[in-house]
């Protein structure tokens, strides 16, 4: 029993609710979404150090002892993922306030924040799989909102899609719970991965796991499930780009990592095979539109495709070393893809516009800016000392311990080519000729510079700060290499 | 032409108060027989319904002056409340007790805290069906 683990998820909540009374005072609006921002991420701090020093935390809700009642579970990836949410979290909410416009912000845009919050923080910290789809919709109800808020054109067209998409996607996470509740008779994870292991993962279940793959796949943005996303990103506002980005694939992420190491991990010739081959298609798909648009925002939105594909690869190949690289990856990412949407929001603030054609030596008005950019993609390709070298590092050096040479080299080839990427927004849009004078610019960057070097501190804090993280992250990968020490935390007691 | 609707708002005079009844009744069994928060919510908000059919959304707002997306947000808030209620008795989240109490008029009744929780889920309710309604019905 501790109820420090549902604190992140009951701070936003109340927050949330609170700031629904007050949607005309923006003001207020303003510090009481900073103020929940902040006690999120010192509750979660505080439960990663709690998780390191003390093991795995488990809150039965409601005192019922699980499997029967629903468990709330904190090993160190869930913990750690939480850190990161709440920091963008409030990253997000400042770089709202110059960019959001008081329109939107007077129609409950900070309320629907805090309730994205509670169903990602939800997602990451549930021990039971239909709460787990639960926190889901949490999570897409409140992205339904934030993708059509404001109401343009392209908004009301691409949220369409996007829930379209996410409502099939959800039905099919419901047949996926029932049939895995028609063959094991349980929904609480530990149990189920009791019982699975049990039953030896029959050949049915096998096919459970493969619809679950869709489901979370789906989601999380993997070939050939992520048509949905280049366009629906692309509509809303960049501060909701950014959380999106940042957030929501990296959920549908988590649930595979989660799904596939702790329930279905007794046939990985099969299902980790096949895993291995989406990543590496993903992967593939992603460098190709990130190198084929001239848009700041389209090249951003591929590379969250990319490093959904490396992720998935560090999970595939189930080794430690391979899992360690994708925790760490997985971090990294989240923390650089708010920054680089910061970032390429900013430049559509300068610029009005997000075509890299019409832009150009930003540089020479802009130094700060252009720097922060620089340093961002190279840390996004995973040049040694910043936060994207140790992640990468790992999962390739367990792609080659399992022997998917290929695969491997398909990741580290990606690093080149996302860095193309990357700095062809960097050369074309700071350097060069310069097209806007400081008076023909659209808006400045007042104000958008915090949330970004933020985020940018962090990502080289954790560049450099590998070694103090890496008991947490070997903490991490070890509860998932190791199923029946998150079993004994929430079975046991 | 004006229609006169003089019969349909007669009948909806009478039968509104079996309606809203009825719902409460359903709110009140939830414990141990079929009905609770949703079901009496749902069925509250189709009363209210029934009179914005029999009259105007101005005349139902004069007779029930409530902002219902406050409503929302006050159902939300007493669920919430309850659950991080047990935290003041060191229980886990959401945690919930009972116990029989002798109450005037109606004798020994059991009282458990789900109540409060399931009044949060009867405003929330009540709240977004007619939040939903009203919104549709004003937009032109």
């Amino acid at each position: 029993m501790n109820n420090l683990v549902i604190l992140p998820i009951l701070i936003p909540l109340l927050a949330g609710i609170i700031l629904i009374f007050f949607n005309k005072n923006i003001a207020v609006q303003k510090w009481i979404s900073v103020i929940a921002s902040l006690l999120s991420i010192g509750s979660a701090a505080v439960l990663v150090q709690n998780v390191l020093n003390n093991g795995i935390q488990t809150l039965k809700i409601g005192g019922w002892q699980p499997p029967y009642g629903i468990v709330l579970v904190a090993d160190q990836f869930a913990a750690l993922l939480v850190l990161s949410t709440a920091v963008l979290g409030l990253t997000g909410i400042l770089f709202s306030f110059k960019t959001i416009g008081i329109e939107r912000e007077r129609f409950y845009y900070y309320a629907v924040v805090q309730f994205l919050l509670v169903g990602v923080t939800g997602a990451f910290l549930t021990g039971d799989i239909f709460n787990l789809f639960v926190f889901f919709e949490v999570m897409l109800m409140s992205s339904y909102m934030l993708i059509v808020h404001g109401g343009t054109k392209v908004q009301l067209r691409e949220s369409i899609k996007y829930v379209l998409v996410n409502i099939i996607s959800s039905a099919l996470f419901v047949v996926a719970v029932a049939y895995l509740y028609a063959v094991t008779g349980t929904l609480n994870i530990a149990d189920l991965s009791v019982r699975v292991a049990a039953s030896g993962q029959t050949g049915l279940l096998t096919v459970i796991a493969i619809l679950f793959l869709v489901v979370f796949g789906l989601k999380g943005g993997i070939f050939p499930l992520y048509f949905w996303l280049p366009s629906s990103y692309q509509a809303p506002p960049s501060a909701v780009t950014a959380l999106f980005g940042a957030l929501l694939t990296k959920v549908g992420v988590y649930a595979i990592a989660r799904v596939f190491s702790i329930v279905f991990y007794h046939d990985i010739g099969y299902t980790h095979t096949i895993l291995a081959w989406l990543a590496a298609f993903t992967i593939l798909l992603g460098v190709i539109g990130a190198i084929a648009y001239w848009d700041v925002k389209q090249i951003v939105i591929y590379n969250i495709i990319v490093a959904v594909g490396v992720i998935l690869f560090g999970i595939a190949v189930y080794t430690p070393a391979g899992m360690e690289g994708a925790i760490y990856y997985l971090i990294h990412d989240m923390i650089i893809k708010g920054a680089l949407f910061f970032l390429a929001g900013a430049m559509v603030v300068i610029t009005g516009t997000s075509n890299l054609k019409k832009m150009g030596g930003l540089m020479k008005n802009h130094p700060l800016l252009g720097w922060m950019f620089f340093i961002a993609a190279i840390s996004l390709a995973g040049i040694p000392p910043l936060s994207g070298f140790i992640g990468k590092l790992k999962i390739v050096q367990g792609g080659f311990e399992a022997g998917q040479y290929t695969i491997a080299m398909v990741v580290l080839l990606s690093s080149l080519l996302v860095l193309y990427s990357i700095m062809k927004i960097f050369m074309k849009g700071f350097w060069g000729e310069q097209v806007l004078t400081k008076e023909q610019e659209k808006g400045s960057e007042k104000g958008l510079i915090l949330p970004i070097a933020i985020l940018l501190a962090i990502s080289i804090g954790y560049g450099f700060g590998v070694e103090f993280l890496s008991p947490y992250v070997t903490q991490a990968a070890e509860t998932l290499m190791n199923p029946d020490l998150y079993i004994q935390a929430v079975l046991k007691e | 032409m004006k229609t006169n609707d003089v019969i349909f708002q007669t009948t909806t005079k009478v039968v509104l108060f079996i309606i809203v009844m009825f719902s409460i009744f359903l709110f009140f069994a939830g414990h141990h027989n079929p009905g609770g928060g949703f079901i009496g919510g749902l069925m509250t908000s189709s009363a209210i319904v029934l009179l914005l059919l029999a009259y105007d959304i101005k005349t139902v707002k004069k007779i029930l002056p409530i902002n219902f997306l406050t409503l929302t947000a006050v159902g939300l808030m007493i669920a919430v409340l309850t659950g991080v209620g047990s935290f003041l008795f060191g229980a886990p989240f959401l945690s919930h007790t009972f116990d029989y109490f002798e109450l005037p008029l109606l004798g020994e009744t059991e009282l458990a805290t789900a109540v409060l929780f399931d009044i949060g889920v009867y405003l929330v309710v009540v709240g977004v069906t007619m939040t939903i309604i009203q919104t549709i019905g004003e937009s032109e």
